[in-house]
């Protein structure tokens, strides 16, 4: 403990040394999601301008702080006073912030996303509280506290906000205390299937033996989730603090970390964190003087998706292919190289020193009485305030799509909870609390915590194909019904969103999938014809239009519309000139252009390329029955129907 | 592409049935490619058949066997990707390029992959070239994009 508590010291005086520095020190979210907006280009503006002006100040790398939308976020605090954080910054932008706050004390208001009062610095005056800002306001920062806030790079950083304090607390009360916090705190695999931790750990605690071990499933292959990525590349030490806390409860010395060989960023910030754990005593041989061994490794996946099933994992990390087998025996009991082993989700075991720190009972404080806790979601889609979020359990859609996301700009017509194994749900399920039992009850899944929120753009037959063609893609091929059910599927949708469906399709397709549902081996294709039920279920009218009208309201289905121009509309601008590929648009600068049908393969880029909504679609097929929907849509352009 | 080469990747490695995976990695991204020779090669390290081992790099999508281009475009079609367009960009790329996903140009310059998430979701369309990632792209911009890499 004394070691530690001087590790401890010496970090937290080089922490406060950061506020207290004589410099300004400038914060820079250098995540995925920072460098994909251009980041890199920021933190290169920021060099020279400082060199220009001859300006000392310290860069600071952080990761995410959750809303990407304002990416590249930079943070500048002057010696003694508070973070003030400008967001969508560019290298102009730098320049301009730099020269006004640097040089003349000015903070550029109108720039300004707000300041982060919650550290020693003394506020700045008219600067809102960042955490003010209405996607941040009803968020809960448990796991993703450090996000944003420390570099993640550098584990004094870590240290000095109580990190490592769950482990020693751990080592301190022992095991039989840890297992009984957790189950206190009744915290549910965040993966998706909502198993209680707790009872996995003691089932895998039992077994006789001394090898065991602990993985931390980071295979996000969820299209549309970056939970975890956020999470390692904001702070890995969280992740590996409670993988380390999980071995010494579980009683295993050898962990593994898998993760998806598609975040080359986030393989490395855990490279790099492990080395630190092990120069500073964390890892290896008698932990901080106690008795405990343990080593972490990281096996990188190679892209399949079916290896987040956990019997598919341990295969892929034995270097088989990533097949999953029948369970029972559970990996609890029967794992990796045949021992008794426990995987869990990155984000579980990022909650893990939170909980060991201050309790079961603090963690239930948060969420519902069957749900606690918090959860972290990827918000994305037609959404306008798209990042990462954490919130309690148990708030509705409504509250997480609305409140927190701001809403959509056109209509909103659905929400995808769970990725390709979750569900498609309307606007009257927006209600619908989130929790593991009330999203099940809908036909969906809470899943990972992939949210993809839809306007009136999508077509929802074109959704529920792109899931089956995704599952259909990564069935690994074992079993039947999966492999040759979804292949069916596909084809199926395929028939109804081309127009050459019948009904007796669409009773088909319900039957199939309830076959595939219950003759499929494991999770992938338990759950893959999930979006299919749902969007049957709760959107059959556009099912019925597509097959009965050939009529795709969403304008996505292709050979079912013919595109042209509104001359009235069109400017001459030549954008949509430019964005065909295919030479189907002819015309003159101010002149209204034209689109050649025969040369027209319907790809939509001129459509989304327009700024005036001068292309308009229109269906070829409908007939102009008002029969579906009662309002007539359908015998008008499409384009004009869209509310801007 | 010499047998010397080869050893010196697979000196990393003890050979023990854990380290396919990893040693395929690394061959791929030596060589940017899993070659017949290579599959050879791994085959007589690790004492497995090649028709195991091409079994087991064939079942995941990140080894390919044809050789890449200079620069690697990702396209991105993860979901959120998709719902703001993803295969629009996808589409223009292979028209523009005149190859489909999963080939080379003739010249060598460029090959296209469809990968299903990078995880930069909230700044969809996204597309990867080599190491960087493009937000937001937009299909009129693709042209200018590339030229910065010819």
């Amino acid at each position: 403990m004394s070691k530690y508590l001087q590790l401890r010291e010496r970090a937290q005086a080089k922490w406060n040394g950061l506020k207290s520095s004589s410099v300004p020190v400038i914060y820079l979210g250098t995540a995925s999601c920072g460098r994909a907006a251009g980041a890199l280009d920021v933190m290169e503006a920021i060099k020279q301008t400082l060199e220009k002006h001859h300006l000392e100040a310290r860069i600071i790398t952080v990761g995410c702080i959750g809303p990407c939308h304002l990416e590249p976020i930079m943070d500048i605090a002057l010696p003694g006073r508070a973070r003030v954080s400008y967001g969508n910054v560019t290298p102009q932008k730098v320049r301009t912030i730099l020269e006004s706050y640097l040089i003349k004390g000015d903070p550029v208001r109108k720039l300004v996303l707000g300041q982060l009062k919650n550290g020693r610095g003394e506020p700045v005056e008219d600067i809102p509280d960042f955490f003010s800002y209405p996607m941040l306001q009803s968020q809960i920062r448990v796991v993703l506290r450090n996000c944003g806030v420390i570099d993640p790079e550098d584990i004094d950083h870590y240290l000095a906000n109580d990190g490592y304090l769950g482990l020693m607390t751990a080592f301190e009360n022992g095991p039989e205390w840890v297992l009984g916090e957790i189950r206190e705190a009744g915290i549910r695999g965040r993966g998706g299937a909502g198993f209680p931790t707790a009872k996995k750990w003691e089932i895998c605690r039992n077994q006789p033996g001394k090898d065991k071990y602990i993985i931390c499933n980071a295979d996000e292959g969820d299209p549309g989730a970056f939970m975890n990525r956020s999470l390692i590349e904001g702070d890995p030490h969280a992740v590996l603090e409670g993988l380390t806390i999980a071995g010494f409860t579980l009683g295993a010395n050898h962990g593994y970390i898998y993760i998806r060989a598609e975040y080359p960023l986030a393989v490395e910030c855990l490279r790099n964190a492990i080395d630190q754990m092990h120069r500073y005593g964390f890892l290896g041989r008698n932990i901080m003087g106690s008795d405990f061994n343990f080593e972490i490794k990281i096996k990188e996946g190679a892209g399949a998706f079916v290896c987040g099933e956990e019997t598919a994992l341990i295969a892929s990390i034995e270097g088989r292919r990533g097949m999953p087998r029948a369970r029972p025996p559970y990996p609890a009991t029967h794992g990796l190289f045949g021992k008794p082993t426990v995987i869990n989700n990155t984000e579980t075991l990022g909650t893990l020193p939170n909980i060991v720190c201050n309790g079961g009972e603090w963690y239930r404080q948060f969420g519902t009485s069957g749900n606690p806790g918090t959860k972290t979601f990827s918000l994305v889609g037609k959404v306008k305030r798209t990042g990462l979020i954490e919130v309690p359990l148990g708030m509705t859609l409504r509250q997480i799509i609305f409140d927190v996301g701001g809403g959509t700009t056109k209509p909103f017509k659905a929400v995808q909870t769970g990725g390709p194994s979750g569900g498609c749900l309307s606007s009257e399920f927006l209600d619908s609390s989130v929790d593991y039992e009330s999203l099940r009850s809908i036909g969906s899944i809470m899943g990972s915590g992939g949210l993809i929120v839809m306007d009136e753009d999508a077509c929802v037959v074109d959704v529920a194909r792109y899931f089956l063609k995704f599952t259909q893609k990564e069935s690994c091929g074992k079993c039947v019904p999966c492999r040759v059910g979804t292949s069916h599927l596909t084809t199926m949708l395929d028939r109804i969103s081309s127009g050459n469906a019948t009904l007796e399709d669409l009773n088909d397709l319900e039957e199939l999938s309830q076959t595939v549902i219950k003759g499929s081996l494991c999770g992938l294709g338990q759950t893959a014809p999930n979006p299919v039920l749902t969007t049957i279920r709760y959107f059959r009218n556009e099912y019925l239009e597509h097959i009965e009208q050939k009529y795709c309201r969403a304008g996505i289905c292709r050979g079912m519309y013919e595109y042209h121009i509104d001359e009235k509309l069109c400017t001459g601008c030549m954008i949509c000139l430019k964005a065909c590929s295919s030479d189907a648009i002819s015309g003159s600068r101010r002149q209204p252009h034209t689109i050649d049908l025969a040369k027209c393969i319907q790809c939509r880029a001129c459509y989304l390329a327009c700024k005036f909504d001068a292309i308009k679609v229109t269906p070829l097929h409908y007939l102009g029955e008002a029969s579906l929907d009662g309002n007539g849509r359908g015998s008008q352009v499409l384009g004009e129907e869209v509310p801007a | 592409m010499s047998k010397a080469g080869y050893a010196d990747v697979l000196s990393f490695f003890k050979g023990e049935a854990g380290d396919v995976i990893p040693i395929l990695q690394k061959v791929q991204s030596e060589y940017g490619y899993i070659s017949p020779e290579s599959i050879r090669q791994i085959s007589r390290f690790l004492k497995i058949s090649e028709n195991e081992l091409y079994g087991i790099a064939s079942f995941y999508a990140q080894f390919r066997f044809t050789k890449p281009g200079k620069h690697s475009i990702k396209v991105c079609l993860g979901t959120a990707c998709h719902v703001q367009g993803g295969q629009v960009i996808c589409e223009s790329l292979e028209r523009d390029l005149g190859i489909l996903a999963g080939q080379t140009t003739p010249d060598g310059q460029f090959d296209i992959q469809r990968v299903a998430c990078l995880g930069c979701c909230s700044l969809a369309p996204v597309i990867q070239i080599d190491k960087d990632i493009h937000s937001k792209v937009a299909s009129i911009e693709l042209e200018e994009t590339l030229k910065k890499y010819e």
